[in-house]
């Protein structure tokens, strides 16, 4: 296998609702990217574009819908989509077309407008459910989600003022990000603690916004990367699994689907002692438990221990192995499938030290990303290094 | 890269836009009728609701009893083709207080979901696999005293009234 480089990136606000439409948002996440490596569309070989359900967009192959803007025409051009786990694994899909030897330029587009289902993108939710043996209860996203947590927190006997340390971090860290919909540098856990409850035990700061957004990176072979760039960061593992789609034949209290997909990263990347090697982690932070849960998956943290890594401030930006220093989904916003491309774009920025006023300390030379979808069921991961 | 680049694109939009006209948008109802078949092991399921009876498929190569019942074994991928009652009680295994509707309409008494773990079903496993967990509703109970681990059983919608569906069970009681 060739080694695939990431050498350039670029990314729209996140926003509650975009005048611009997905394909607008896609182009100007790609031209930024473009611009970034100063490249054009005539030296891109391939384009791998994400989004999630149809049913945000009331489009039916949204994927080639959105083509023009998303850098598709002319191209090799697929959509992949694993639900919340697209975002991570758009760039596995680049990397298999670049290691493989089939191209040697490619571009990654994610995108995400939610804000166009109406009134609520929440109601879209709902055909995730099994439409007999579930739809029929009148269920919503937020029970699936409360449910895990009230098992985890419950099991493990975390408190949840604990657990909204990690909404404070991560919104605290967004006030950094230019493109945050939620930095908030003030929020105190009690903000977290007196917001409404929505689904006990998630009340409202517990859990990210609906949003708009796009991002896009460029990866590339070796022997072009180091001609493009003195800074290539390296796609040094990928790790992709699927557990039961009978969501609750599974103990919601740990994510065996993120262990197994970081296992498979890591063998990858030659890493054996993950919580030494790993710099910078942005574990998939839809919601605050989410965040110390896949941490947990990620072998970051022993299970039930991941929050002790925001109370002694290991998970801080100045910490030893700083945590979702972008923001994360909670700070800067939840665009699904741009949400974890997102990731995959500050670790680039953050081993470059191109981070800005989010720029962890001590040049970090390694970093793991990772998102999670559909019925809490897919692991995506991906490691990078410099 | 990101702290070279001072103006990001994307435009937000607010409420106001719209109530004022800034923004123009166009609206429509999708309209989707389906009619789903239940098949053969969902279908047989329901047919069991109807009776006031949860049933479980067993694996003939594994042993294991799951619910609901499916034609195919997970673990081993082996047919799953002997489909056996299990008991109408169970272990709270988690739940939510939730006051939002699916369709995000706000709520004063909470609607309670649960994961129940049904008596009959396999045991959870090595692997954290609960064979007999299904998801509904408890009612019957001051939210404020549900607890993991509860003790529930099934209240059935009276016979004449059951048309073999999941909501044949109106929700879990405590026992």
């Amino acid at each position: 296998m060739r080694k695939v480089a990431v050498i350039g990136a670029g990314m729209t606000k996140f926003v509650r609702r975009a005048l611009e439409t997905p394909k607008e948002l896609s182009w100007h996440a790609a031209k930024m990217a473009l611009d970034s490596c100063e490249l054009t569309m005539d030296d891109i070989e391939a384009t791998c574009f994400g989004t999630a359900p149809d049913a945000f967009d009331g489009v039916h192959m949204n994927g080639e819908y959105a083509s023009d803007g998303a850098a598709g025409w002319g191209k090799p051009y697929m959509r992949s989509y694993v639900g919340g786990g697209t975002g991570v694994f758009n760039p596995i899909q680049g990397w298999y077309h670049v290691a493989s030897g089939m191209f040697d330029v490619v571009m990654i587009v994610a995108e995400e407008k939610m804000s166009s289902f109406y009134p609520h993108a929440q109601a879209a939710f709902v055909t995730i459910f099994d439409h007999t043996t579930e739809r029929a209860l009148k269920p919503n996203l937020l029970w699936i989600f409360a449910l895990e947590m009230n098992r985890y927190m419950t099991t493990y006997g975390i408190k949840k003022e604990d657990i909204a340390r990690v909404s404070v971090q991560h919104k605290r860290n967004a006030a950094g990000h230019p493109c945050a919909l939620l930095g908030e540098p003030n929020i105190t856990v009690e903000d977290v603690l007196n917001s409404e409850t929505l689904a006990w035990p998630v009340q409202r700061f517990d859990v990210s916004p609906v949003s708009d957004g796009a991002v896009a990176i460029i990866l590339a072979a070796e022997h072009v990367a180091k001609r493009l760039t003195s800074k290539p960061v390296w796609i040094e593992g990928v790790g992709w699994y699927l557990d039961s789609a009978y969501w609750t034949n599974r103990d919601l209290v740990y994510p065996r689907y993120v262990e197994y997909a970081a296992k498979m990263a890591y063998d990858m990347a030659g890493i054996k002692e993950p919580r030494k090697e790993i710099h910078i982690a942005e574990p998939y932070d839809p919601f605050d438990y989410k965040a110390l849960h896949h941490l947990e998956g990620l072998q970051l943290a022993d299970r039930g221990k991941a929050v002790e890594l925001y109370i002694n401030g290991t998970a801080a930006r100045d910490g030893n192995m700083p945590v979702c220093p972008s923001g994360g989904l909670l700070g800067v916003g939840n665009p699904i499938a741009a949400a974890g491309l997102m990731k995959i774009a500050e670790l680039f920025w953050q081993l470059r030290g191109e981070a800005g006023e989010r720029q962890v300390p001590g040049q970090p030379k390694r970093g793991v990303a990772q998102a999670w979808g559909d019925l809490m069921q897919v692991g995506t991961v991906v490691v990078m290094g410099r | 890269m990101t702290s070279r680049i001072k103006n990001f694109p994307g435009t937000s939009l607010s409420e106001k836009d719209f109530a004022d006209g800034k923004a123009l948008f166009v609206h429509d109802e999708l309209k989707a009728d389906y009619a789903w078949d239940t098949g053969v092991g969902i279908g047989a399921y329901l047919a069991s609701l109807k009776r006031g009876q949860i049933l479980g498929a067993r694996c003939d190569h594994c042993r294991k009893i799951v619910v609901p019942p499916r034609t195919v074994c997970e673990w081993c991928f082996k047919p799953m083709s002997e489909y056996v009652p299990v008991q109408d009680t169970g272990t709270v295994n988690t739940f939510s207080l939730c006051y939002v509707t699916w369709d995000v309409q706000r709520i004063t008494e909470p609607e309670i979901p649960a994961v129940i773990m049904l008596d009959g079903a396999s045991e959870l496993s090595e692997s954290s696999v609960i064979m007999g967990g299904i998801m509904h509703k408890l009612g019957e109970v001051d939210p404020k005293k549900v607890h993991i681990g509860m003790r529930v059983q099934a209240v059935w919608k009276p016979e004449s009234e059951r048309e073999g569906a999941i909501t044949d069970i109106l929700y879990f009681k405590p026992i």
